[in-house]
């Protein structure tokens, strides 16, 4: 077993005795500083203040070490250190740095609670902070759950503010003034008369010193860099081709590789024949891989063609082949002895609803990842350094398996983590890296690139959950009465922590992500997760759990609304028993100027709340019934995440989002025949084009108390306030995602 | 085979059947082009032959007839081009990894048609894909690039 999976076994047995018995455990452990990873080739003269912070005399380098896959991570971290730091925009070099224990996540352990995210009582606050502290013991590194903005918003700004003090402490016995009378401006510490030090002059200097460790945060009204648009920093070499992803990179000597697996996810290789391949013009090499074969060649294309020319006689999947099948085993899953847990109970639903419940059936499918640039990794394995370079959400798990393949130390991986061409949850997985490692193990000391066809990346993708809700519910009096929500589904998490070792202990809090905590009194309201045993594996796709559940609670409420006849809009308002929630539903509704759901002539809008990540979002959309479909004209959506950081980017981000969340929904599925993905290209899987892409209008509201990401939350209310919109306008219920089953889009 | 790539003449000794993406990317180490689906799907491959937009990971090298363009020489004399400069205002990216081939399919269009109209632009720009889903930066980009072009 790994060392990370056997310190996680341990801990999670802690953490659980911890969370039946609430006895404190391990203090020592949890309050030690991992080690700083800068100290390892510190050089003389060069000032470490942090994990966060190293300063020479040639310039300044800010790590930023969630990685970036499009969301802009990379400069919104800087912005971070760079406000407390006092350094303006260009001053600075922005590393990704090396994976380490020391870069541990901080805050996506609080959402792993069985808890409400406004519930703030002790019994809530002490389990999240157990949690952080399991993820602290494991050193998880890790860039998900729109967490980036969460764990670094108070530490980034401390590591500025430390490496800050520090250099005027350094200033002040070079200078003789006292401390107190120096400031700090563009990278420089100012002295009363004028003169500037600047921090590059300084680090040898402050190189001595012991950090200064008891710093003040700014205030809010003093910042220069947060909440003001920016650019940010990849913005440039992104619009001119300049900037180099995975896939791009070079060295000398570097050979190209392409590899092809049983599509049947995890079945064997029974035999193949690769004579067809061996004399191909380019073609270095053909070396077994585990379930499959790479070529090495001299041109990723003629990899390709070499790997289309093997034959294969590939083993059976370890999950039913058919769809049908899948499907079958979802609904066979609302049984007792499936039960996950029983999220809420609020009232008695089953003596509200009687025998004259309103009933309905909803389902999600698989869906892809697929970001645009096909998972790829480069390798170099020598006998006593592995070196990697490649895009990975969890670098340090990634380590630990090419560490394992190629029979070194994990220390001796070094992993490069690179920009990556978008991921929406794939880049949490690691096939691209152990396959490399795999390949360039076979061809020591030669930098391998092996790249993923798009056809191998679909087959290989480990897509978002299947899942089905069945659902009953009444209304009295005009309104809603009783909700009773059953969710089945597979758990993407555990299918996800069992290739990195691990096992999730307890429910799986993704499955009712989004259902189970609407922030609505009604009379009546229970919700029930059922866990389906795995089939295909699956795996985190932008916004997990929510992205389903999330359309299913919403979805349904709004049949129960509209039943009632009730304004949808009205009603959510009257029900919304938190204030942050009722404040984003009232600024969409002023938003959109709401006035109703139906608007004759064929349109109609729909509403849809949902949280996920602690993020409260609600979304109205628009649509209009032409003789070419179903046109979506608008989207208005607010959300709330206690602070912006850089308006701009997270402008683009929601949007984004939504087009995510309407796209899929509309648009896509990975459905299952002869064990194997039927969708082998984006010409099966198109997600949304720009010419169904609605006019969005965003407002990020700042009423919370915990500041918060917005890469996932837009997704989920996408799909329900279409499917609402939809029915508002057409009558027709959407119940089935991809809804393209069931109505035509222009 | 000589190929003229953004002005250079290079002499490739490829198979005429390889598509010109990989004859870029891997034989002239010119990476601005991007891998994305290989059958002409997402159109992260754009790049201009004779200033028109093509999808190089479908066009065999042995067809290819005339002056390549990839986005590393879509500016001119140092200078970028109107469409760059307008996805950067407007900072378009996400990820990044279609902006290449938007802008190249964007300038294409942008010379054929220099006075588009909404529906036209969306036409025009829907052949290219974008997962992360920019396409409300990218109209808005797209048409301050035709002011931008006006005014030049």
């Amino acid at each position: 077993m790994s060392r990370l999976a056997s310190i996680a076994r341990r801990t999670f047995i802690i953490g659980s005795a911890a969370i039946a018995g609430g006895v404190v455990f391990g203090v020592y452990m949890v309050r030690k500083t991992p080690a700083n990873p800068l100290l390892d080739d510190k050089t003389s003269g060069e000032a470490v203040f942090n994990p966060w912070v190293r300063i020479d005399a040639t310039g300044i380098t800010l790590i930023a070490p969630h990685t970036d896959l499009g969301q802009g991570v990379r400069s919104v971290q800087a912005v971070l250190i760079a406000e407390e730091l006092d350094l303006d925009w260009g001053q600075f070099n922005v590393e990704p740095g090396v994976p380490s224990a020391a870069y541990y996540n901080s805050a996506l352990a609080a959402e792993q609670v069985p808890f409400m995210s406004t519930d703030t009582s002790t019994s809530a606050e002490a389990l999240r902070g157990v949690m952080g502290a399991i993820f602290k013991l494991l050193g998880l590194q890790l860039t998900g759950g729109s967490s980036t903005v969460p764990d670094s918003f108070v530490k980034l700004r401390l590591a500025g503010a430390v490496a800050r003090e520090t250099l005027k402490v350094a200033a002040a016995k070079q200078s003789g003034v006292a401390i107190e009378q120096l400031r700090t401006e563009k990278g420089a510490v100012v002295l009363p008369d004028g003169k500037r030090l600047a921090y590059t002059e300084l680090a040898a200097a402050a190189s001595a010193l012991e950090p200064v460790q008891k710093v003040t945060l700014r205030d809010p009204s003093q910042w220069r860099l947060i909440g003001k648009p920016m650019q940010r920093l990849d913005i440039v070499p992104k619009s001119t081709g300049a900037l180099k992803f995975g896939i791009d990179l070079r060295f000398d000597g570097m050979l190209y590789a392409t590899a092809k697996v049983n599509p049947r996810q995890g079945g064997k290789l029974i035999s193949f024949d690769a004579k067809a391949a061996e004399g191909m013009r380019g073609v270095k090499k053909i070396v077994p891989v585990t379930n499959g074969i790479a070529v090495i060649a001299d041109n990723t294309w003629r990899a390709f063609q070499a790997a289309n020319a093997i034959t294969f006689e590939w083993g059976p999947a370890p999950y039913p082949a058919e769809q049908a099948d899948h499907w079958s085993a979802v609904a066979a899953s609302f049984v007792p002895d499936r039960l996950d847990k029983e999220w809420r109970k609020d009232g008695d639903v089953e003596a509200a609803l009687g025998g004259s419940a309103i009933t309905a059936e909803y389902r999600a499918p698989y869906l892809a990842h697929a970001p645009l640039e096909p998972i790829s990794a480069i390798a170099k394995v020598t006998p006593d350094r592995v070196d990697i370079w490649v895009s990975s959400q969890m670098p340090r798990f990634a380590q630990e398996k090419v560490a394992k393949i190629a029979g070194v130390a994990a220390e001796k991986v070094h992993l490069h983590n690179q920009y990556s061409g978008g991921s929406f949850g794939h880049r949490l997985e690691f096939e691209n890296i152990t396959l490399a490692t795999e390949v360039a193990k076979q061809m020591p000391g030669v930098p391998i690139k092996l790249t993923f066809s798009r056809e191998e990346d679909f087959a290989h993708d480990y897509p978002r959950q299947i899942t089905m809700s069945r659902a009953r519910g009444s209304v009295k009096d005009g309104k809603v009465d009783a909700l009773a929500l059953d969710i089945a589904s597979v758990s993407s998490s555990a299918s996800q922590m069992k290739r990195v070792g691990q096992s999730v202990p307890g429910p799986d809090g993704q499955i009712p992500a989004g259902a189970w905590n609407l922030p609505y009194a009604l009379p009546h309201f229970r919700m029930r997760a059922y866990r389906v045993p795995e089939l295909a594996p699956t795996s985190s796709w932008r916004s997990v759990g929510a992205s389903s559940a999330g359309f299913f609670a919403d979805g349904f409420l709004d049949e129960l609304i509209h039943a009632a006849g009730a304004d949808p809009m009205q009603e959510r308002l009257r029900l919304a028993n938190n204030a942050v929630a009722r404040k984003v539903l009232e600024a969409v509704a002023e938003m959109s100027n709401w006035k109703g759901a139906k608007l004759g002539e064929g349109r109609g809008r729909g509403v849809a709340f949902v949280e996920s990540f602690g993020v409260p979002c609600a979304e109205v959309i628009e649509v209009m019934q032409t003789p070419d479909g179903v046109r979506i004209d608008k989207v208005w959506v607010a959300l709330d995440v206690g602070r912006v950081v850089d308006p701009v980017n997270f402008d683009n981000q929601v949007k984004g989002a939504v087009v995510w969340g309407l796209g899929h929904a509309m648009n896509c599925e990975i459905t299952y025949a002869d064990g194997k993905a039927q969708q082998t290209n984006y010409h099966a899987y198109q997600g949304m084009r720009l010419y169904q892409c609605p006019a969005i209008d965003v407002r990020g509201l700042e009423n919370g108390e915990k500041v918060r990401g917005c890469g996932e939350p837009p997704v989920p209310p996408a799909a329900p306030a279409l499917a609402n919109a939809i029915f508002a306008a057409t009558g027709v219920r959407l119940r089935e995602m991809p809804f393209t089953k069931n109505i035509r889009f222009v | 085979m000589r190929l003229n790539v953004n002005g250079k003449a290079h002499e490739v000794d490829v198979e005429p059947e390889m598509p010109l993406l990989w004859v870029l990317r891997d034989e002239l180490d010119t990476t601005g082009p991007k891998y994305g689906c290989g059958i002409a799907q997402c159109g992260a491959c754009t790049v201009h032959v004779n200033g028109l937009a093509v999808r190089s990971c479908s066009l065999p090298v042995g067809q290819v007839q005339g002056d390549v363009t990839t986005i590393e020489g879509l500016g001119s004399g140092g200078a970028l081009h109107a469409v760059q400069k307008a996805w950067i205002e407007h900072q378009v990216a996400q990820c990044g990894y279609c902006q290449s081939g938007q802008i190249m399919s964007a300038a294409s269009f942008l010379t054929l048609n220099p006075a588009p109209t909404d529906a036209e632009i969306d036409a025009a720009m829907s052949g290219n894909l974008c997962r992360c889903g920019t396409y409300p930066r990218i109209r808005e980009a797209v048409k301050a690039a035709v002011k931008m072009l006006k005014g030049a």
